[in-house]
């Protein structure tokens, strides 16, 4: 994986005043590392006192989520605000939508479980990728099923609501700051349409969608991030279970995903790559092919509303 | 065999192809012609089980048993005949 040039960090600005024509931006702190490399890169474009940033935890997030999100506001100096959106998520019924469907696979999660998504078959292959809901009750036992399909559509589209209000809360400091929205999308999860539309697939400019998450971890070094985030594992927290990428969408670690995304798109032989990743050639082979299907089942996401007629006066 | 394949091509062109069979035959894979995702796997297995009272189990969900008309048509001959 090649290391980045510095000179890869310097045009937010330019794009910030001649293209966005706001004054400022504003993002979302998780406490994770794409967010803290992303805000480090809005500070150094266009200085800490015109990035705001925002901790937006609800009933399901972690509290080291919220913790190390300010840690991060408070190395860069920036501002920050928690807006907690438990509130938001009970008035859209996102809470009770969720624990009813979940309650369709298992008739006695209740009150003080914990659960999550994870996907099934991606790590091999020959077979199709599931999904499946882990439930844990107050003791620690977990329970896992497959998810028929219209209780896995009803968690996705419920638990989307999380995405989608954080980004109307980011929007809503944007238009009274007058700022723009910086989304943080890595490349694995740009490319492979990891992300809500609408939601945190939304923003106005996306540092670093170019960059593989290894290429991020290199950024975070060259940064000085803290040492406790650079050291967090990946976590999507969106469910009250922790859950890994991993476990969710992707077939491997990212540090197989950067390889095996790397490989194929410099038209590496897959030989090659399994070598560097410690996978077996046919594991590669199956990662591509996977590669290629999430690229074409995600399309949509990438995609601006399609017109019937364009529109020639509006450049898109 | 028959009344199986002419259901799940119905369903199939229906759902997925916006009602344009094209040039699907009985033997084309769902996977390699774009035509079913991971999704689309699981609304074929729910149409199945509703429509003809089996559950496919987990460990049945492969291509080998949903990849194309008549790979399903011959999973459900064989699962269809088998005593409950």
């Amino acid at each position: 994986m090649p290391w980045l040039k510095p000179s890869a960090l310097q045009s937010d600005s330019d794009i910030l005043s001649r293209e966005l024509k706001r004054r400022g931006l504003v993002l979302g702190l998780s406490g994770g590392i794409d967010s803290s490399v992303t805000a480090a890169l809005a500070v150094r474009a266009v200085g800490k006192e015109r990035v705001f940033g925002i901790l937006m935890p609800e009933r399901h997030s972690h509290s080291e989520s919220r913790v190390l999100g300010q840690l991060i506001a408070d190395w860069l100096g920036i501002t920050c605000v928690e807006e907690n959106i438990s509130g938001i998520l009970e008035a859209t019924g996102f809470y009770r939508r969720y624990d009813a469907a979940v309650r369709e696979v298992v008739p006695e999660y209740a009150a003080g479980w914990l659960s999550k998504i994870v996907i099934e078959g991606i790590a091999s292959g020959g077979s199709y990728t599931t999904f499946a809901i882990v439930a844990q009750d107050p003791s620690g036992h977990t329970v896992r099923k497959r998810l028929p399909l219209n209780a896995y559509l009803e968690i996705v589209a419920a638990t989307n609501f999380k995405q989608r209000t954080r980004k109307m809360i980011e929007y809503y400091h944007a238009d009274r700051l007058n700022y723009a929205v910086a989304g943080t999308p890595n490349r694995l999860e740009y490319d492979q349409g990891f992300f809500v539309k609408g939601g945190d697939g939304l923003a106005d400019i996306k540092p670093i969608a170019h960059l593989y998450k290894t290429q991020v971890y290199q950024l975070a070094d060259h940064q000085g991030v803290p040492d406790i985030v650079r050291r967090r594992p990946p976590t999507t927290d969106t469910y009250s279970m922790a859950q890994g990428q991993d476990e969710f969408y992707f077939a491997v670690p990212y540090e197989q995903m950067d390889l095996c995304l790397y490989g194929k798109n410099h038209g590496l032989d897959a030989g090659v790559v399994a070598e560097a990743a410690g996978l077996l050639r046919e594991k590669v082979e199956f990662i591509w092919e996977d590669i290629d299907r999430k690229r074409a089942t995600t399309r949509y996401l990438h995609l601006p509303p399609l017109l019937m007629v364009e529109v020639p006066e509006v450049k898109r | 065999m028959t009344d199986y394949k002419q259901n799940i091509r119905k369903f199939v062109v229906d759902n997925f192809l916006f009602g344009q069979a094209g040039n699907l035959k009985d033997e084309t894979s769902f996977l390699d012609g774009g035509i079913i995702d991971s999704t689309g796997v699981l609304e074929l297995a729910m149409h199945i089980e509703t429509t003809y009272g089996i559950k496919v189990k987990d460990d049945e969900l492969v291509p080998e048993n949903l990849d194309s008309i008549n790979a399903i048509a011959a999973f459900l001959e064989k699962k269809l005949a088998a005593p409950k």
